[in-house]
């Protein structure tokens, strides 16, 4: 099936070249970053994770979501979203691609990345996201390659399938829950201290994932002469309204919490990321901004008759997916260590290389995700006789 | 398949496994007969003195002396154990800077060498100092 | 507890077996007799937990912490960067509402609030940093000092993330071309991997007590808690002493006499 990625047009050629174009600069950035050491970026003693590691932990939740689409479909029967499976698999294949490059241009000793397994810890968390974020890769790939085989075939996929889609359910949920314990149980960070931290990255996920597998879906339509189908992406407008929606109420129990408790450690974060903390606020604009595009996608994915018309919900879909990026993407990681321990507010600005190599990774995501939903869309216009 | 002995663009894929062939085997050819030979690390100083005796003898140091550092790092830093006692009962401080190239005193010479000729760069200099390079 | 210790020296005698065979493999083929082994040194300090109180009333300035400051960063080679944000620390210091933060209030006496206090590694009992780390770069020893493999570490600084003292620091670049004097009896460090304060472990294993103790004229008090004869359990029975932040649990082995 790989050859029905190497045959199409000229824009499809074009947009492959644009982006190995980015590939490209963020991989010398990379190159400049490994000899160099990671002095190159804006990370410091205080704030020692950044933009890639708050990259990588959005794209989880991006990845984690494809459970959105398989679950009603497997689960439920719900019959529509069988043509659409494959988009939400082939979408968890390019992200958890994406977080686990995330993860390697993160490590200061990336050629020892090994001693992961040959010194394995259990008792860390980081052993086990490695685990479950594999593990996911491999269930997503194959499950949707062997659907799709099948499918094109014009036969049932093969029986020892079915124990794998069930487990890739249960497992969607267990990586995103396992990349919010690397954080959520670290003592000394009072931002991330939350038993619902991990219920929070869920929601922001279910909502985020399902809102860009919108805009793909939309895409699709355009450009391909396969259609996701209109019953399908109202459904997962529906999923993304509920999703956002427990996303807002989650945060808000945090700020309750946080603010009617007034333990400093808890809430000086918080204070930092919304009202800036002794005169220090880089990130004020952004989660504010990032608060309004949610309660405005609210209002447009809850409503049924601005979530049914389409130009709306592409609107909407953005500002769900540009809101929950900001929230995770740029405020969840900095914000845990603005104040540090000690109490000392240093904060944390992405330099240009850095987030070149940061766009190079998502460069490479979006290829791989090119590339798949190639086969995926080529295959079913055949199979829907259409070329 | 109505004639399966037939080959699209013969021409084309011949001369194509052909360049790759070439292009593969360009580093063996163009070396031919140019191979450089083995270094033979040379003792200096006081290693001269001990003659064919390091730590160990000289034939299991040739061919051990990385899994003998990689066990000393190992046993240093992680069981706080530092002394060596080697097969005749002799004892040394597992230490490549102290011990070693208080030896080895040219690392140049006893090191670089054999390492720049089989092409491997091990990272120990990259923090264990060299004492001469610092003086 | 007991089974658990058994069944640990059983592994580690296996896995010890495990290392120790090749070599001895080798020695019988060349035709020696005894095996190589390995052993303390004859004047190491042990302990079963060491730790540490600093006794701030004999500590009246920044210059009373500066010699301990400096023969640390000396011996160890600590670089000394102009960015901040690439900043090595080992031992350094901290005004109270800082190193203390949750214990901070506005009515403080006028000595503690702008008495520098030392602040190190904790050398915790239970040290959040030992259970992220994913490789065991960063482990606990049995004498409870909390240490770091430079060799394993590769540098994804979980562990700075877990450290509730901001105790650690990471090498954002080459270390080298910043240390001004270069001690070569002990490895400066490469970019990429976390370092932080080893309670001396290399002065330990040769007879002598770290550092900063030795010349801090008395103000730093260095023992063993499980010796009720020692020193600092002296000090700790007869003086109140504080901890930092004492209700995460960590158990810091690093005492202050306020």
């Amino acid at each position: 099936m790989l050859e029905k990625a190497l045959t199409g047009s000229k824009r499809y050629y074009g947009w492959i070249a644009a982006l190995l174009a980015v590939i490209g600069v963020g991989f010398a950035c990379y190159l400049w970053q490994l000899s160099f050491g990671l002095g190159i970026t804006g990370m410091s003693r205080d704030v020692s994770w950044g933009f890639y590691i708050a990259q990588f932990t959005f794209l989880v939740g991006v990845a984690a979501s494809a459970v959105m689409v398989v679950l009603p479909y497997y689960l439920h029967n719900y019959k529509a979203f069988g043509r659409i499976t494959i988009l939400g698999e082939f979408l968890a294949v390019a992200s958890v691609t994406m977080c686990i490059l995330f993860i390697f241009v993160d490590l200061g000793q990336p050629m020892r990345v090994f001693n992961v397994l040959l010194h394995p810890t259990p008792n860390s968390v980081l052993f086990w996201d490695m685990i479950v974020l594999n593990v996911y890769l491999l269930l997503n790939i194959v499950i949707a390659w062997k659907v799709l085989e099948a499918e094109r075939n014009n036969v049932a996929p093969p029986g020892w399938l079915k124990p794998f889609i069930y487990i890739s359910i249960p497992w969607a949920v267990s990586i995103h829950t396992v990349t919010a314990y690397l954080y959520c149980g670290l003592p000394g960070r009072g931002f991330w201290l939350t038993a619902i931290l991990a219920p929070r990255f869920l929601s922001s996920a279910f909502a985020a994932g399902p809102a860009l597998l919108i805009l793909l879906c939309m895409i699709v339509r355009k450009f391909t002469r396969f259609d996701p189908g209109k019953e399908q992406i109202q459904s997962i407008a529906k999923i993304v309204a509920y999703a956002i929606c427990v996303n807002v109420f989650f945060f808000l129990c945090e700020v309750f919490v946080v603010f009617y408790s007034r333990i400093p450690e808890h809430m000086d974060h918080l204070t930092y990321l919304f009202v800036g903390l002794h005169g220090h606020g880089v990130l004020v604009p952004w989660m504010w901004a990032s608060m309004i595009l949610m309660v405005v996608s609210i209002i447009l994915l809850v409503n049924p008759v601005t979530r049914k018309n389409e130009t709306v919900l592409i609107v909407a879909c953005i500002a769900v997916f540009v809101g929950t990026w900001i929230d995770k993407g740029l405020g969840m990681i900095s914000g845990g260590f603005v104040p540090n321990p000690l109490h000392h507010v240093n904060e944390y600005v992405p330099t240009v290389p850095e987030v070149l190599i940061a766009l190079g990774i998502w460069a490479i995501g979006f290829l791989v995700l090119t590339v798949l939903y190639k086969i995926g869309v080529t295959i079913k216009e055949e199979i829907a006789g259409l070329t | 398949m109505p004639n399966n002995k037939k080959m699209y663009d013969k021409g084309k894929v011949i001369a194509g496994l052909c360049i790759f062939v070439v292009m593969i085997t360009f580093p063996f050819w163009y070396n031919l007969g140019k191979a450089a030979p083995a270094p033979e690390p040379k003792l200096i100083g006081k290693a001269a003195e001990a003659g064919q005796q390091c730590v160990e003898s000289k034939e299991y140091m040739k061919a051990e002396h990385m899994q003998i550092l990689n066990d000393w790092r190992e046993t240093v830093v992680r069981d706080a154990k530092r002394i060596y006692v080697n097969s005749s009962g002799k004892k040394f401080e597992m230490s490549l800077s102290n011990t070693c190239l208080d030896c080895h005193t040219e690392k140049a010479e006893f090191c670089d060498k054999c390492h720049n000729y089989a092409s491997v760069s091990p990272y120990c200099w990259d923090c264990h100092v060299d004492p001469k390079e610092e003086m | 507890m007991e089974s658990g210790r058994r069944s640990f020296l059983k592994i580690a005698g296996l896995s010890a077996l495990g290392l120790g065979v090749r070599p001895v493999i080798e020695v019988l083929a060349s035709g020696e007799a005894a095996k190589p082994t390995v052993m303390k040194g004859e004047n190491i300090l042990t302990a079963k937990r060491w730790a540490l109180v600093v006794d701030t009333r004999k500590i009246e300035s920044e210059e009373d912490l500066e010699p301990m400051i400096e023969i640390c960063d000396k011996i160890h080679n600590v670089p000394k960067f102009e960015n901040k944000r690439h900043e090595i620390k080992w031992i350094w210091m901290e005004e109270f509402k800082h190193a203390f933060p949750t214990q901070e209030h506005e009515f403080l006496d006028e000595r503690v609030e702008h008495l520098p206090f030392l602040t190190l590694c904790n050398h915790c009992e239970k040290p959040a940093c030992v259970r992220v780390c994913p490789t065991k770069a960063t482990f606990k020893r049995q004498d409870g000092i909390v240490l770091m493999d430079f060799h394993r570490c590769i540098g994804c600084r979980f562990c700075m993330a877990a450290c509730p003292y901001g105790s650690r620091s990471f090498n954002f670049r080459d270390p080298r071309p910043f240390i001004k004097e270069i001690n070569s009896k002990f490895p400066t460090r490469m970019k990429g991997v976390v370092e932080k304060c080893n309670f001396c472990a290399e002065r330990l294993a040769v007879g002598k007590i770290p550092a900063c103790v030795e010349v801090s004229n008395g103000a730093l008090i260095f023992g063993d808690l499980d010796d009720s004869e020692s020193e600092i359990r002296e000090t700790l029975r007869t003086n109140y002493t504080i901890r930092r932040k004492p209700a995460l649990g960590a158990g810091p082995s690093i005492f202050y006499i306020v």
